[in-house]
């Protein structure tokens, strides 16, 4: 069984952005980390691979920044890591994104299943998840909190989606793509004898012309960025022991119509 | 001396630190308030490898070096000192000292389930009438055949409770001149007959943390758990404080580093007169010394744990790094408490724990007045290091990294 986390480094989410007057975002000194839903589907897609006796590869599209997030997997215990660099990447959007990802996923050996995190932190979005299973032609189930078969032999799977008002449980065939939640699992630390590993490897990269594709044009445009108004907000303690302070709390949210 | 650590070292680094914060911070101010360890601590860092970091692969470690124990401890004990503390016993002055003066069957018996983690190990040199003065220590050890009985108390043992093996230090030889010639090292373990142990209530700090006594009455010891020549007690026990007070230093350097954290969060926070008390001149004071005694203690560790990599002695520069570190880590918990106004006085805020638990490290593995003497009499020429029998092994990545089973 062959499974395919998609990763990318994000900026640690204690890091203070600022946006300046051109719209470059700095993240001052922070540290880049993995994508912190990401963390869920490595663990996931190490996990199944270690259950089935697979192979879990991780994947980064974009600059050499996210071979950090790649090592995070090594580290973590996937087998194997690839990052996929080109010029012609700066400024694609989302459907280039997934043309590259599809691409990518069809150059790997016989793969099984495609695992996404929720979405990424930093530009916090997931259409490119759902355009990279239509370019593959593969079903995409998102929100999945629980796989409960993974039948590589019979070509299917059974998961469990959380939804707001319940559970789903759905059945596919494979090779899928999938998101999942934080629920899913408890992602493990990197071990000791991982990290010397990842910080030892070296992680191949491979071009466009390796994937033999092209770029599609870009079908939108980020065409600016601002930093939000700032919001101003007011504290207050309220006084008296416990008992009194949420007497008082209900009395004022009930004032305000909050109850 | 080189200063870059590298990724690996700082990787290793934050895992660990990804460990305290997740599985330590939300309980540890209970632990401290209840005087308790969760039992599931020790297991838990055993299963992340973290009690065999710096020991070779082929022993079951996981083959960083000197520096990466170093980095380990000062996240340990940036979180709370009881966990820098388990590094200091189990791995300072035990397992080192049997990687140091262990011989082969050793180190494969005793020292591998201890770097696998499926042990732990604890050391006890200090008894109820002698600590600083180690050659006044009164526990037995006499001669019977193929083993050794011993009897006698040691107290203040940390881990006393929970740890499975001691390296304990007693007298073969009543009658020796000079009196530190008569000490012999054994490693006595928890279920032999005769040893019994408890912990003492009531201590100002690392509360959340065991500390105690191992009484031995008629314990039959055998030979092959003597570690070292009979007569080589005191060398090992000195030796094993090199590797403990590195553990101490590092670690000690963690806490100043929490202090300072804590201290920048509160300026950054509270105000006072119309601004956030970070502005005001006194107490920029005290956040400028933090940070200088947090730099200073850090590079003074970072100068042992080379000397350590290369395999050089590093007493004198351990001693150094252990008293400077513990010392203004007492200040810095005092500063932190005091720039926290009446918060810093309750349990709401960590630093009054930060407080309690660094005065300890002023106390054991040496008190600061014996460090000063020590620094003294190495300025002076007074006190000159010996080459020992068993030297602390270099960091040699080969032999740290090779598959080769044990020899
Ligand atoms: C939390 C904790 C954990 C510990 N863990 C361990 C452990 O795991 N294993 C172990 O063996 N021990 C352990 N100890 C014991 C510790 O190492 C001793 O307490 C220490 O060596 C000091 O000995 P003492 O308490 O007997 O003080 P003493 O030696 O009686 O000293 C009392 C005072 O006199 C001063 N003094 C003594 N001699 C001189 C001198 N020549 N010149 C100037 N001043 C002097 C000392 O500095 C000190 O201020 C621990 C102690 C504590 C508090």
């Amino acid at each position: 069984m062959h499974v395919v986390t998609f990763t990318r480094s994000t900026p640690d989410t204690a890091a203070r952005l600022t946006v300046d007057a051109d719209g470059c975002v700095s993240q001052g000194d922070a540290a880049m980390v993995v994508n912190p839903w990401d963390e869920y589907s490595l663990e996931e897609s190490i996990a199944q691979a270690e259950d089935q006796g697979g192979t879990a590869t991780a994947v980064a599209i974009g600059p050499e920044v996210h071979e950090e997030a790649l090592r995070q997997a090594l580290a973590m215990g996937a087998n194997a890591a690839l990052r996929i660099d080109d010029p012609a990447l700066a400024g694609a959007d989302s459907i280039g994104w997934a043309t590259v990802a599809a691409a990518t996923v069809r150059r790997l050996d016989d793969v099984d299943l495609v695992i996404f995190g929720k979405e990424a932190v930093d530009v916090g979005s997931d259409q490119h998840q759902i355009q990279t299973a239509r370019l593959l032609g593969w079903p995409f189930i998102g929100a999945v909190s629980r796989i409960l078969e993974l039948e590589t032999g019979a070509g299917s799977m059974r998961v469990e989606r959380s939804l707001e008002h319940g559970k789903q449980v759905l059945t596919c065939r494979l090779p899928a793509v999938i998101s999942v939640l934080k629920d899913i699992n408890e992602p493990r630390y990197p071990s000791f004898m991982g990290i010397r590993r990842a910080s030892r490897a070296s992680i191949p990269v491979w071009s466009l012309a390796d994937l033999e594709i092209t770029l599609p044009q870009a079908l939108t445009m980020e065409m600016k960025l601002e930093e939000p108004p700032q919001r101003l907000a007011e504290a207050e303690l309220l006084p008296g022991t416990p008992a009194e302070q949420a007497a008082a709390l209900i009395a004022r949210l009930e004032k305000e119509q909050v109850l | 001396m080189v200063l870059e650590l590298g990724e690996e070292r700082l990787q290793a680094q934050r895992m660990v630190r990804e460990f305290v914060d997740r599985e330590v911070a939300p309980h540890i101010a209970e632990w401290d308030r209840e005087q308790r360890t969760d039992p599931i601590l020790l297991p838990r860092m055993g299963e992340l490898g973290i009690l065999g970091i710096c020991l070779p692969t082929r022993f079951g470690g996981q083959g960083y070096d000197y520096l990466t124990l170093g980095l380990v401890c000062e996240e340990l004990e940036r979180m709370d000192t009881s966990l820098r503390v388990i590094m200091s016993v189990h791995m300072g002055l035990n397992s080192l000292a049997l990687l140091q003066w262990g011989n082969d069957e050793q180190k494969r018996r005793l020292l591998k389930p201890q770097a696998l983690g499926e042990q732990v190990g604890a050391f006890c040199l200090t008894e109820p009438g002698a600590g600083s003065d180690v050659a006044a220590l009164r526990a037995t050890a006499r001669r019977d055949g193929d083993a050794y009985v011993l009897n006698g108390e040691k107290m203040w043992v940390s881990l006393a409770t929970r740890a499975d093996n001691f390296l304990v230090v007693a007298r073969h030889d009543t009658e020796a001149q000079p009196a530190h010639m008569g000490l012999s090292a054994f490693i006595v373990n928890r279920d032999m007959v005769g040893v019994t142990t408890g912990d003492i209530h009531g201590k100002l700090g690392i509360r959340a943390g065991s500390t105690g006594w191992v009484a031995m009455q008629d314990v039959l010891v055998p030979l092959r758990n003597r570690l070292g020549e009979e007569g080589e007690g005191f060398k090992i026990a000195m030796s094993a404080l090199d590797n403990g007070r590195y553990t101490v230093a590092s670690g000690a350097t963690g806490l100043i580093r929490a202090c300072l954290e804590a201290s920048l969060r509160y300026a950054r926070e509270r105000r006072s007169f119309g601004q956030p008390i970070g502005q005001h001149q006194l107490v920029k004071q005290k956040l400028a010394y933090m940070q200088q005694w947090y730099d200073c203690a850090r590079l003074l560790w970072l100068q042992a744990g080379w000397l350590k990599n290369r395999g050089q002695r590093n007493s004198r520069e351990t001693g150094l790094a252990k008293w400077y570190a513990t010392d203004h880590s007492v200040k810095a918990a005092l500063e932190a408490v005091q720039l926290h106004g009446a918060y810093g006085f309750s349990d709401e805020f960590p630093v009054e724990r930060y407080l309690r638990n660094s005065k300890g490290a002023t106390i054991y593995e040496g008190t600061s007045e014996i460090h000063q003497l020590m620094q003294a009499d190495y300025a002076l020429g007074l006190r000159k290091d010996r080459t020992l029998r068993c030297e602390l092994p270099a960091w040699d990545e080969d032999f740290w990294l090779g598959d080769d089973v044990a020899p």
